[in-house]
This record gives structure tokens, sequence and C-alpha cells, in this order.
């Protein structure tokens, strides 16, 4: 065990080429500064977080191929704007996991708060348990695979990417929906403005079978989901009203 | 912004400890609320009469010549203790005969609450202080409700802060604000409900009393209160044997809330309830938002 030269000043530890940051000995700060550093000296490429008990923003702002591994639960907006790493959260975690990600991979293995991957642009977020209200919320391009349940006003104001619940869906799943493809294997408590069941063509079961791919999930079959989608009737998808601009 | 916690355990395992697990949770949601903080907490019930928290602005108030009063004037006993400006009475007889008396009397005297078991204990200041200062560490009892406060609706004061009495053993925290809270209190007023202050959970608990005076069970005042209450808010409703959380249907603020097979704890943020035993295999989730969970002894 050697100190990393990198955060004297912290107690930042590498373990057989493993970072490791105590959050109990060490500040949130302290370890997202270390995490950031690796922009200019990439020399550790796998982090463990240990005692994140609830703290927020942890790992945030991450824009190299980095392997973080947070042990157990964290709080709000965990792995928020993460770009290219791979983020495994093993606990809970608090409002807007992986908000605003660009790219990489959230992976939540208990359940998680409201505004999962809220505006995110690319990636992947997992969430093995539950996702609760807003999940997805103004989603522009991020894929989220929930094994369980989302709440209330999930992928409202979706523009793209890939939402699929492997459990039930919340109240007005899809609100204002513009692009976003959603998935819901189990039922739907209702669907918000605009937001229509369509017809699972072999298109979108191979966009669900690659998303299992991508997520390592091997106990779902495409064939049993649902797909839903924007029926364009809004305001904003009628050409005619672009007069008034 | 405001952070709110509570703890009900479900049997006698950590009665002894409750103040001491306690203390952390309300001291973590510092964040969410320096300016003022409070609890409620159920234990210590009396079999007869009627338990009560008095509250007076001097610290070195005369409890003892209060007490001697009462037990003359009303000619029943008078159990006390002291605890900074608040003082717990434990008086032979009904509470409504105690608090007009003390209203016609003894009109400095400040009423927290009254019921057979809870005490309520706030003061403006950091959760820290507060905590010491009443030495919530060492208190026992069955279940616990707290607040920290960042107050937006109305001034930094002790009477503004939470937990709000509601009626006997019934009390409220708010994490929130009301946006028709003006036009309630008025029709509240009517109706006879008295109202010490300007805050809008005031208020909420004001509406609470009134749906209980109707006859309204918990249950029924709380979905009367999600039809009524108009606003963002988290509350958690401490009774006499345990508690209840309900949130707006938006579900803005918010809450998690954690169950073993010993306890079931409730807080803004995980964080508070990190300190919890057992914590790390507890099943725990978000309350959903219009659901009123209640969680009671037998």
């Amino acid at each position: 065990m050697s100190t990393n030269n990198l955060a004297e000043t912290t107690a930042i530890e590498t373990v057989a080429g493993v970072g490791t940051v105590d959050l109990a000995k060490s500040t949130v700060r302290d370890l997202n500064q270390a995490l950031h550093d690796q922009h200019d000296e990439m020399n550790i490429q796998e982090w463990e977080v240990l005692n994140p008990k609830g703290h927020h923003n942890i790992a945030v702002g991450i824009d190299q191929k980095l392997k973080i591994d947070i042990r157990g639960p964290a709080g709000y907006y965990c792995a928020g704007m993460n770009k290219e790493a791979e983020v495994t959260i093993h606990g809970h975690t608090g409002q807007g996991v992986a908000e605003n990600m660009m790219s990489g991979l959230v992976r939540v293995k208990g359940n998680a708060s409201s505004a999962a991957a809220a505006t995110a642009h690319g990636g992947l977020l997992v969430i093995e348990g539950d996702a609760g209200s807003r999940c997805g919320i103004s989603m522009k391009g991020v894929d989220i695979l929930v094994k369980g349940s989302v709440g209330h006003m999930s992928c409202f104001m979706g523009q793209a990417g890939v939402l699929a619940v492997c459990g039930d869906a919340g109240e007005a799943l899809g609100d204002s929906l513009y692009e976003a493809h959603i998935y819901v294997k189990g039922s739907v408590k209702s669907l918000g403005a605009d937001c229509i069941e369509k017809e699972m063509r072999a298109e979108h079961i191979e966009e669900l079978t690659e998303l299992f791919e991508r997520a390592g999930v091997t106990d779902q079959d495409p064939r049993d989901f649902t797909r839903y989608g924007s029926a364009r009737q809004l305001y904003t998808f009628k050409v005619d009203n672009a007069g008034a601009y | 912004m405001c952070g709110i916690v509570g703890l009900y355990l479900k049997n006698d395992k950590y009665e002894s400890q409750l103040g001491q697990l306690f203390t952390p949770m309300l001291i973590a949601m510092t964040e969410r609320g320096p300016d003022s903080a409070g609890f409620a907490v159920y234990g210590d019930a009396v079999d007869e009469g009627v338990k009560l928290t008095l509250r007076h602005e001097d610290e070195n108030y005369d409890w003892a010549a209060l007490a001697k009063d009462i037990k003359s004037k009303l000619s029943t006993k008078v159990d006390w203790f002291q605890n900074s400006k608040v003082a717990v009475f434990k008086v032979e007889t009904d509470a409504e005969t105690v608090e007009d008396y003390l209203e016609q009397n003894h009109d400095d005297v400040l009423v927290m609450s009254s019921g057979k078991s809870i005490e309520i204990l706030k003061e403006v200041g950091l959760p820290e202080r507060i905590v010491e200062m009443f030495k919530l560490s060492e208190m026992k009892g069955s279940h616990i409700i707290g607040h920290t406060r960042m107050a937006t609706e109305s001034a930094v004061t002790m009477a503004g802060s939470h937990p709000f009495s509601t009626g006997l053993d019934l009390c409220l925290v708010h994490n929130g604000s009301f946006s028709n809270h003006n036009r309630l209190r008025q029709e509240l007023k009517r109706v006879g409900i008295e109202f010490d202050t300007e805050n809008d959970t005031e208020v909420a608990a004001g509406y609470l009393t009134y749906r209980l005076q109707q006859g309204d069970s918990l249950n029924e005042a709380l979905e009367n209160a999600l039809k009524t209450l108009d606003g963002f808010y988290t509350l958690t409703i401490g009774t006499k044997d345990g508690f209840a959380v309900v949130r707006d249907p938006i579900a803005c603020k918010p809450a998690v809330i954690a169950e073993t097979d010993d306890y079931v704890a409730m807080a803004s943020e995980y964080q508070a309830l990190t300190t919890l035993p057992g914590i790390e295999d507890a099943k725990v989730w978000e309350p959903e938002p219009s659901k009123i969970y209640v969680w009671e002894r037998n």
C-alpha cells in the first residue's frame, strides 16, 4: 500500500493499482478533484469509493475512461455529467443520478430516487432496483434500463434515447414526449399527454435486444414489452405553428 | 428547503436508545435547515391525566411555584421536571382544564404540546446546539419526529419552528411550502381555529386539528389535506402510537424510508439514516406521491 503522490493532503491510497478514497476520511471535493486530475495524468484507471453514506455529488463531472466502484448508497447527482467513465453504485442513489450524462455507463445496484438521467445526452444508465418519479425527464439521447418500476412523470418531454422498464410505470408516462422510445413490460398507471401505445416492429425488438446486451441483462425477452411513443399531436408538432415566429 | 426525520420503533429493543439513535439523524439534516430545529418525542406516558410541555422565555422561571399553584387551584396531583426553557408537567386532570387555567392565570407560559406521551421541544439555532440543549441523546421512548428549518414563508422564531402541535399527542413537521395558506388561515379562523404565527405549516397543522375535531380519523384528515392543501410538501405526522408520512401529488420534496424488523425511519435524505443499526440491510425506498403511509403500534 502506498500513498498516491497526486493527492498527498488527502487520504487517497492506491491498493494494487486501484485508487481508493474513503469518504469517512476525505471530502467529496477531494475525491472529485482526484478523479478530475486524471484528465492530465491518466495513471490510475480504477477507483473505489468507500463509506459514501449518502453524500451528494460523488464522482460528478468525470471526463475520462475510468472505472469507479462506489461501495454503498450515494446521495444526489451521483455520476452527474458523466463522460466515458463506468460508474457502479453498490447501493441506492438519491435524486438525479447520471443527470446530464454524455457517455459512459452508470449502474445502480439498488433503487434510485427521482430524476434519474435527467436531460442526459448519451451513455447508458442501468438501475437494477426501482426508479422514483421523473426517470429520464427531458432525456436527450441517453439509454435507460430499469429492472424494477419507475414513478410518475417518467420520460416527461423525452427527446431522444430509450427508456426500458422491466416492471411497471407510474402516472403520466411520456407526457409531452418528443422522439424518445419507451418500452414497458408491466402495467402503466396512465399515459401522459400525447403519449400512445405503439406497435412493436422488428426494429424495436432489435433495439431492445441490443440494449439488454449492453446492459448485461439476460433474463428479459423483448417480445414481452409494449412500446409507447409520441402521437405527435401537440402544438410543437404542427408545422402551421412555425409561422408564428 | 428544511429537513425532516422520523424514527418509529416496532418493538422495545431500542427504546432506551431512541434519543441516542435520533441525535445524529437530526444533526445530519443541518445543511437542509440551519435556522431552527425541534423534535417531538413519544415516551414516558402518563396513565392518568395529561402530560404538557410548557415553555417560558425566562430560563429561571419558577416552575415549582407554577406546579404548586396548579396543584392547589385545580386540586390535582402535579409531577414536573425542567429541561432548559421547557418544563414537562404531568397533571391528573384533563388537558383542557389545565390549558384554560394557564391561559387565564399564567398567559406568559406557552403550551408546546399536550397528550399522554408527546413532548415537543424546539428552539432557534443549529440542530447540534438544540439537541445538546435538551439532552436529546438521553431520551427514551417509542418514536420521535424532528425538523431542521430553513425559513422561507415566515420569520426565524421559536414559534415558527417545527413540530407544530395539532391536538392531543399529535404534531406535524413539514418540508415545502403551501401556496394557499393565507386564504385557508382565514377560513379556519372563522371556524374557531387559533393561530400564533404567519407560518404556513401552522395552517396545515390547524387544518388537521379542525378535521380531527370534525370527527375525521387521522387517515381521513390526511385524505382531506391532500385535497385542500395546495403547494409542495412532504409531511410527517406524529401520533400517540406511531407516525404517518404524506407527500403532495407532484412529490418534488424529497423523502426516503428505511424499514427493518426493529424500526421504520424516514428522512428527507438518506444521509440522515446512515448511522442507524442494520441500515445496510434495511429495505430502503421512496414513498409514493399522494399516498398516506401510517405505522402504528397496536
